[in-house]
Parts: structure tokens; sequence; C-alpha cells
């Protein structure tokens, strides 16, 4: 992209920035709200832990698991996508997406700055009530890391963030195609949970299954970068793990474009 | 039909034969019907355009005239490159408007006036901004431009309001203002005073009518408010079911389409007949004036004997408004448009 083009999405970016800081309100209390189910299922593992008699539950230990459930939420601030495949398929059914058919710019990659801007606004805002959950969980949670890994460790959260990014607009861009994805998209949702290993870590799966299960993408958008920030992996098994989404990232980008190129062919034959 | 389809090497504008069917799925009616239409859709081929031709010269400024779903936005919809036609060519700046390159698509806009662009919840000068990069328009031209707008059209003070707070005829300004910001040479608008009061309507004619002659761009414009089209277009393109039926001047439309002319007579002494003959209707009588719709073959016969009758003090012979003209040329189906011909082709798909 030449740096006009790049110009374009930054100004984009900026923009949106400034959208999202129009709505602050409520944000701090609704921060601190979604810790509020991790206390059900902490309390659920307790009962495990208990009843097994040990402090081993498929390798983690009961602190371990505490810390799992509060990283997925970090890692979750990342791949999470509220509203982006509902909104693609908002603009496709109402022709919102005419203007980006009509202006020089590119619907996906404005999507992405849009995007961006939103995660960042965010982080700044989130910052805070995250700060105060985990200092007060703080027993649980592992060391933090060195400065060395830390850069690592960033890495696997943007290509969560990209992950999430190509996945979600795959869902929305099926708009394509079905009227109605409302329904699809919380089926989805709900799998995605499963196999994504927020539900819980997929080391708990049976052998077979878990080896299926781990070479989806899912597991590299939230269950392998949780584990990143647990600790309790060596840089190169790290570095692996950021080649394989990026991996997953450049093929299912290039099946966005795909179902992009297709899929306006279709609109357009339906009227624009 | 079409009275002007030459192909002029200045045209800025050339289509030729340009057709869209949509396939639309038919919805049958009741339960069982549509149980069985679960397993077998059925498709209906809607002939949205149908075979138009038409040129447009660089700075003229053209009204696009038709009923509802005659295909006029389809039309302005396949010249921005929205859609894809199912057969025909298109030429607009010697693009062909559906492969979107970025190179066509700074130089145009459509402006359709129930659709926004604005960001709803930034002030305008915010969009505007994000257009200026969009459209990579240099800054002195982006401020000069930006200047002239907003002092033509009156809303310099109210560019820093979020757009959700303005009305709706500030709002369609300021959509025209961003449609405009980048200089667009070709501009498509479809209904852009729908919906506004006079005084906005007004505001917007005057803007569209001073940057086509100021920039000699190049419009072609929808509107149901036929004082639009009067203000701003000597040349009509007129639309019925997918056809051009028309293509000329506006006031072409009337010598070629109006059946009747409108007579109106002021009679002397109050003495006035009871009848007209079955050429003429009475529209209204009020002693001593009577106003009659008179065939036009026949006007100057029936204003003849009428004068020689009738001791007339006063007699005006009209034309019909326009507007009832072109109602009447979409109701009554033009003579050599077959009228409600096999439109709905109905194709079974397994």
């Amino acid at each position: 992209m030449s740096s006009r083009a790049v110009r374009k999405y930054a100004v984009v970016f900026k923009v949106a920035l400034a959208e999202r800081l129009v709505y602050r309100g409520d944000f701090f209390v609704a921060t601190f709200l979604r810790f509020l189910p991790i206390i059900t299922t902490i309390l659920l593992w307790r009962a495990i832990y208990d009843g097994a008699g040990r402090d081993n539950v498929g390798g983690l230990s009961f602190a371990n698991m505490v810390a799992y459930y509060l990283l997925v939420m970090v890692v979750r601030a990342f791949g999470s996508m509220p509203g982006l495949s509902s909104g693609i398929a908002r603009d496709v059914r109402e022709g919102d997406l005419r203007k980006f058919l009509l202006q020089p710019i590119d619907y996906l990659t404005y999507l992405l700055a849009l995007r961006a801007a939103h995660k960042l606004v965010y982080y700044v805002m989130a910052v805070g009530p995250y700060a105060i959950v985990f200092w007060l969980c703080r027993e649980y949670l592992p060391a933090l890391p060195g400065a060395r890994s830390l850069g690592l460790i960033l890495l696997t959260l943007v290509g969560t963030l990209l992950l999430g990014f190509v996945i979600n607009c795959l869902l929305g861009l099926l708009a394509f195609w079905f009227l109605e994805v409302g329904s699809f998209l919380y089926l989805f949702m709900t799998v995605q949970y499963f196999l994504s290993g927020q539900m819980f870590p997929l080391s708990l799966l049976p052998d077979g299954i878990r080896r299926v299960v781990t070479l989806l993408p899912f597991a590299y958008e939230t269950y392998y970068p949780t584990l990143v920030l647990l600790g309790r992996m060596p840089a190169g098994d790290i570095a692996r793990i950021v080649l394989v989404q990026a991996v997953w990232i450049v093929i299912l980008a290039a099946v966005v474009r795909f179902a992009w190129a297709r899929g306006l062919r279709r609109y357009a034959a339906f009227g624009g | 039909m079409v009275s002007r389809c030459t192909m002029s090497r200045m045209a800025v504008i050339q289509v030729r034969d340009l057709r869209k069917t949509y396939r639309v799925v038919r919805k049958p009616q009741g339960l069982a019907a549509s149980f069985k239409a679960l397993l077998r859709r059925t498709y209906k081929d809607v002939r949205a355009v149908d075979g138009i031709s038409f040129s447009i010269e660089r700075g003229e400024m053209v009204g696009f005239l038709g009923p509802n779903g005659a295909g006029k936005t389809t039309t302005l919809k396949l010249l921005s490159g929205l859609i894809y036609p199912t057969s025909g060519e298109v030429s607009v700046l010697g693009f062909v408007p559906w492969e979107r390159r970025n190179e066509y698509r700074r130089q145009f806009a459509l402006l359709m006036g129930q659709k926004n662009q604005l960001w709803w919840d930034l002030p305008a000068i915010e969009s505007f901004r994000l257009h200026k990069e969009i459209y990579e328009i240099p800054e002195e031209a982006f401020l000069r431009v930006l200047d002239d707008l907003t002092e033509l059209l009156a809303v310099k003070d109210l560019l820093e309001q979020p757009v959700r707070e303005l009305s709706l005829g500030e709002r369609m300004k300021m959509e025209l203002i961003a449609a405009l910001l980048h200089s667009p040479s070709v501009l498509f608008l479809d209904e852009p005073t729908i919906g506004l009061d006079v005084v906005a309507q007004a505001a917007i004619r005057r803007c569209l009518r001073e940057y086509n002659q100021t920039r000699k761009v190049t419009v072609l414009l929808t509107s149901h408010y036929m004082r639009d089209i009067e203000a701003l277009c000597d040349r009509v393109l007129v639309i019925n079911q997918g056809r051009l039926v028309h293509d000329g001047l506006l006031s072409d439309i009337v010598n070629r389409f109006a059946a009747y002319k409108v007579v109106t007579l002021r009679f002397a002494d109050g003495r006035m007949p009871d009848q007209f003959g079955p050429v003429a209707q009475v529209l209204s009588r009020t002693p001593p004036t009577v106003t009659l719709r008179v065939e036009r073959t026949s006007v100057a016969e029936q204003a003849a004997r009428l004068l020689a009758d009738y001791p007339i003090e006063d007699i005006s012979v009209e034309d019909p408004p326009i507007e009832e003209v072109i109602a009447q040329m979409y109701s009554a189906g033009i003579a050599g448009l077959p009228a409600e011909e096999a439109r709905d082709v109905v194709t079974g798909r397994p």
C-alpha cells in the first residue's frame, strides 16, 4: 500500500477513536461485571478439586485453573470482536455496504482500522478494572513475564486479534448468501466457546478429540495464547504458536477475500 | 422511440442497450404453498432496465424521470458501479463503472436522498476530514471547496455539531457537501431533496446550479419534485417500465404527450352554454368563467365556434401542468410500449 493509502486508514482509526470516546458512561462497572461469571466457574472447580482429593486436574493446579480463566479474559479482550460479524451482516442486508463500493476505500481494511481503534480505547478504559481484579487474585497468578518474553507474548496477542478478525469477517460475509445469520452466529459462538478453550482448558479433553480440536484455528485464537500468558511455555513453543497463528491468518484472510469477491457479485445481482 | 442516441466523442456518459434483469424469489401465499416453496423455489425475472441507450455530454444537467420502479435507481446504480448489468455497455469518463477502479471512484459521486454517509455521532467536519483522506484531497483544495460549499448552503456554524442533532434539511446539505468535497466531475443524484422543506429544497437547487455552472460538472438527477427538474434541467430522460420513452427537452414532453389543452373562457354577459360538446370536458364552472379540457386537435375549431356564438371577454389556452402530463404518460402506458407484456417470466427451478 502506498503511504497515502495507509494514511487513509490511519484517519479512519483516528476518527473512530474520537467516536468511541463519546460513549464512556457505565463502562467501568460493565468491565467488572464481565468477571462475575468466572466466580461461578471457580467455585465449580473448587468442588472438583476437593472431590478429586489432589491439586492436579489435567496437569493444572487449582491456582493454575483460576489463573487460566482470568487470563482467558485477557486473551478474549484481543480475540473477541463484538458486533463485527453482525455489523457486516447488517451492512449487507441494509445496503450500507453501498458507500464503501462508491468510495475509493476498501471495506475490510476499513473495518480493521475501525476495530483497532475500538480495541485501543477498550484497553485504555479496561486497564483499571483489570488491574484491580488481578491484584485481588494475585495469589493465583503466575509471576509477571520478563521483558524478553513480553515481546513474544504481545505478538501472540496481536495474532489473536487478527485471527478473531478474519474469523468474524468470514461469518459476517455469510450474509451475502443467507438473509438472516443471527441464529447461525449464535450457534457458532457456542461451538467456538468450547473449541477455543474458553469453557475449559483443552488439555482436559480425551487425547483423540484434543488432537483434532487443537489443530483448528480456534485453539490458536484463545487456548494457546492463554497458555503463553500462563507462563508455562518455553520461547521456542511460543514462536511455533505465533507461526501457526500467522499461517491461519493468511489462509483465512485469503478465504475472506474470496468470499468478499464472490459475495459482491451476488449482492450486485440482487439489487445492490 | 428514442429521439437522441448519437454517440458523440465528447460524451461523458455513454449507455448502449443497457439491460438489468433481477431474479427475485417468489414468495407464495399460504402455509402449504410455503412448505412447497422450501423444496422448490420459483423465481421471477424482473426486467428493471430493459435496453436503454443515451449519452450525456460534459456539463449537461439531465433530469431522469419515471414512476416508482421504472428503473431510475437501477440505472444510477449501474452507472456508479454498484451493480453489474445483465447486458449492454456503459462508459463514464472512459471507465466501466462496475470495475470500480479507484481512479473512477475519485471522480464521481452518488447521492441518495434516503441514505446517509456521514458519521452519525460525530460533527460533520470529522466526516469531511475522513473524506479528504479517502479521496486523497489536498489540504488547500479541501479548505477552499469546504469554504465555498458551507457558504453557499449557509451551514458554516453547524460543522462542529454532531450530525444526529441536525435537522433533516441541514443533514441533507451536509450530505451534499460530502458528495461534492472531492470535486467530482460526474454527479448522480437520486431524490436529493426528498422530504425537505421548500427553503432547504431551494438552497440545494441553488447550490447544484451554481456548482454545475462554475465547474462544468455533469449531473444526472432524479426527483419526484418537478420543480427540481424544471429549475435545473433542460433535458430530461423519461423512463417507464425499464424503457426510455423520451429523451429531449422538458418542454417537448408536453408537446409530444399532452392529449389536451386547458381552455379558460370568460363570458361577457353571463350567458354561457350548458354543453360544450363531446371533445370538451368541463373542469370548473364559476360564472362567468369556465375552464375546459379540450382535445388538442380540436382546440382551434372549438375556440372559433365559441367565439362566434357567444360574447367572450377573455380566452386563454394553456398546456396542462407538466406533472399531469407525465402522470398521464405513466398510467396510460405510452403508445409503442407493450403494456403488461410478459414482464413476469416465471421459471420453476429444482
